[in-house]
């Protein structure tokens, strides 16, 4: 160990002077923060629209992390990022019961959407019931796709199985189609397949490659999905930067931070609708 | 990235975001690559002009590593640079600095795997020379990679082309933050996950016309080294 | 020269046997070689010529019997030199082929390029000293080579077939630089199947067959009245084995 520390240590002598040139573009890289977050968030552009506006008012660059919201727990877990910005709010509780976040708030909410081919072989658009459209697509057999990388949306989607009485993923069956990737990866399959996919409505509606894919399913309250933020736990972590961290918590929550969030759109349509609880004292 | 631009309006149009990333991609795997050499070249050369018990059991475990797959590397440095592994407390995990130390783990094996076997196949030939010449260990090793250089460039492409073009270890170690360790191929993976193909195709392009770039320039440097030489 | 102190000569080989297996390459070879004029080494194939010359170089250690160098055993080649029957050329230009070898000689650097431009003036390649040495012909290589070996400022020069493979006005270059060398007082050692050559460049012979020395005589004595059935044999262009 000693001697690989010592190879690691030359490694990096060497490396250093590389970087001279390099602190420029990483500009305030003193004063930042790391969060892991979801994809949804990062390939919205989500975080494209409000970092730059935080950054500008606190001087603290945010390093974002997209990972599936399982992922970006367990980034968290291992004290790799100073806060985590998921979606699944039983594994956020979790996680805080744990010990390793401090606290979690509400930050906002956006909506699942079942996507699947215009031909809708399983008869399911225009049903605003999504455990009866999980159903038919099972009864039909018609191909789909699931994340299957324990993130919010695999989650989501796995409740709302059980909630239809159903378990595709354990009984198998191969128009059930579960590919362990993102979000984007998983409409890129659905689009090929033209398969049913659980999709938030951010990453949907930011999506470029969607062929003969619309949104069939919409506007189940089952279907609502909320997004939490916490600090990582400085008692377990201690290099966590807990003042810069809660100051970007504390901004997401404040009037602003939320106007910032409703105000970002695509194609005159909002992604994401803050709903934050009254700040704290 | 502007929504609407294409790849091609991105090139031309000189889009300083675009640019960083490429600049990093460049830094990071030349980096690695440079490193890799360092540690590589001598190895090889080591392996190449030693005979030892078990020497061919290294030489088959280094070739069959130039197969390395990048998500492994990525993940082995992760657990190391990760603040609850053993160097955590260096605090590199998710910088450039993480990404060059991963890519380089990833391309030692193939520049030190190739510059034994172009070692040995000319210390085969100087063999007898040198040993009439009495040429002592360390005069042969700086001989033989002098006279080798050419051979040994090709190496050094190998373990670039490797570098340049792997997504699995710099997604990992370096977490694809957007303005800092954003590379070519992250960015790629990223385009592609918001379906917006075409884009990531024509990052694609540019990074197989950087890649082919940088190899022209390698074959420059070949040919006016051959034919420009007088002494 | 910096290494005057030490001497090559005489080159004594005492009761060297080399043997590979069952096989004896050379058997019992007894040999004094004081300096004077060139030692020729003429013999059938594979009647041992290049291991003795390996033996004489300290390339390969004999299996029994020992070598000594000016009275030094295990002597590190330090003004002996010996010219391989294809010689290898470092992939670099012929002129740093010279310095390469001038280095290894201990030639302080800043006499390395003039001290190899006179020496390729001195084999006739001074027009080639840019070009890359591998591309040179087998007349030029073995010149190159000798340039090398006479970089090392030999007591002691050793050459293998030097002109096996070469034509004849190839040949008669490397003879003259060889006869040059030998003039100016060089102790040459040259195995050759080439009794024309042997003729032109001895001042002695040993003559050898299946790894022994058949006969040892100066070369007028030799040519004109061989004492063993073997080498009356070889002179006459029989076979011999």
């Amino acid at each position: 160990m000693i001697h690989r520390r010592r190879v690691l240590a030359a490694l990096l002598a060497a490396v250093l002077p590389a970087f001279a040139g390099l602190a420029a573009p990483a500009a305030a890289q003193d004063k930042s923060i790391t969060v892991a977050s979801t994809t949804s968030t990062e390939d919205s552009g989500l975080f494209g629209h409000i970092l730059p506006i935080f950054e500008k008012e606190t001087g603290i660059a945010v390093k974002v992390v997209a990972q599936g919201t399982g992922q970006a727990l367990e980034t968290a877990r291992r004290g790799d990022a100073d806060v985590v910005f998921v979606h699944a709010k039983a594994q956020e509780e979790a996680f805080v019961a744990e010990g390793f976040g401090v606290e979690r708030f509400d930050v906002m909410y956006n909506d699942f959407v079942i996507v699947g081919p215009a031909s809708d072989p399983a008869g399911i658009a225009g049903t605003a019931n999504a455990t009866a459209a999980l159903k038919r697509i099972d009864e039909a057999k018609a191909p789909f796709v699931s994340r299957g990388d324990k993130s919010g949306t695999h989650t989501a989607e796995l409740r709302l199985w059980k909630e239809a009485g159903l378990d595709p993923a354990s009984e198998g069956g191969d128009w059930y189609r579960s590919i362990g990737q993102g979000m984007g990866a998983a409409l890129n399959t659905a689009s090929a397949m033209n398969a049913y996919v659980l999709a938030d409505r951010a990453t949907w509606l930011s999506f470029k490659n969607r062929g003969d894919l619309k949104v069939l399913v919409e506007g189940d309250k089952r279907l609502f999905n909320q997004y939490g933020v916490i600090l990582v736990n400085p008692a377990k972590h201690p290099h966590v930067k807990a003042d810069l961290g809660q100051s970007f918590i504390d901004w997401l929550i404040s009037p602003e931070g939320q106007t910032t969030i409703a105000d970002y759109r695509i194609d005159g349509q909002q992604l994401f609708f803050p709903n934050a609880p009254e700040k704290r004292t | 990235m502007a929504e609407t631009a294409t790849a091609w309006q991105l090139i031309i149009g000189g889009d300083p975001t675009l640019f960083a990333i490429l600049r990093l991609s460049l830094i990071v795997s030349l980096s690695a690559v440079a490193i890799a050499a360092l540690v590589g070249m001598p190895l090889g050369a080591l392996l190449a002009l030693t005979s030892f018990r078990g020497r061919g059991a290294v030489v088959v475990v280094l070739n069959g590593l130039m197969g390395l797959p990048p998500v492994v590397v990525g993940l082995g440095v992760y657990l190391l640079l990760s603040r609850s592994g053993p160097l955590g407390d260096l605090g590199l995990l998710y910088t450039p600095s993480a990404m060059i130390i991963a890519q380089a783990v990833l391309v030692l094996p193939i520049i030190a795997a190739l510059a034994r076997q172009t070692i040995e196949d000319l210390w085969r030939d100087y063999r007898d020379e040198f040993v009439a010449m009495g040429v002592g260990p360390a005069g042969r090793v700086a001989a033989l990679v002098w006279d080798g250089r050419y051979s040994l460039l090709t190496a050094l492409l190998a373990g670039f082309g490797r570098a340049a073009a792997e997504v699995g270890t710099v997604m990992i170690v370096g977490g694809n933050i957007d303005g800092f360790t954003r590379t070519m191929t992250t960015a790629i993976a990223l385009e592609t996950s918001k379906g917006d193909l075409p884009l990531a195709l024509g990052l694609g392009i540019l990074l197989v016309a950087v890649i082919l770039v940088v190899n022209a320039a390698a074959w420059t440097l070949r040919s006016v080294g051959e034919t420009g030489r007088t002494a | 020269m910096r290494h005057q102190v030490f001497r090559e000569l005489p080159l004594v080989l005492d009761a060297v046997s080399l043997r590979a297996g069952s096989v004896a390459i050379l058997d019992h070879v007894e040999l004094a070689i004081e300096a004077g004029a060139p030692t020729l080494v003429i013999g059938p194939n594979g009647s041992g010529k290049t291991s003795l010359l390996h033996v004489a170089m300290g390339l390969t250690a004999p299996t029994e019997g020992r070598v000594l160098w000016g009275g030094r055993l295990a002597a590190p080649p330090v003004r002996r030199a010996l010219v391989f029957q294809r010689p290898v050329m470092l992939r670099r230009s012929v002129l740093a082929n010279v310095t390469f070898a001038l280095a290894r000689a201990g030639c302080p650097w800043g006499q390395r390029r003039p001290r190899a431009e006179a020496l390729l003036e001195r084999v006739g390649l001074a027009d080639l000293a840019g070009r890359a040495a591998p591309a040179l012909s087998g007349g030029e290589k073995q010149r190159l080579a000798l340039a090398r070996a006479l970089a090392r400022e030999p007591e002691l020069l050793l050459l293998d077939e030097p002109t096996a493979n070469l034509d004849p006005a190839s040949a008669r270059r490397v003879e003259a630089i060889v006869g040059e060398a030998a003039a100016a007082g060089v102790k040459i050692i040259l195995a050759t199947h080439d009794l024309g050559q042997a003729r032109r460049l001895a001042g002695e012979v040993v003559f050898m067959t299946r790894g022994r020395v058949r006969e040892r005589a100066a070369a007028p004595a030799f040519f004109a009245a061989p004492a063993t059935p073997e080498a009356r044999a070889f002179l006459a262009g029989d076979i011999v084995l």
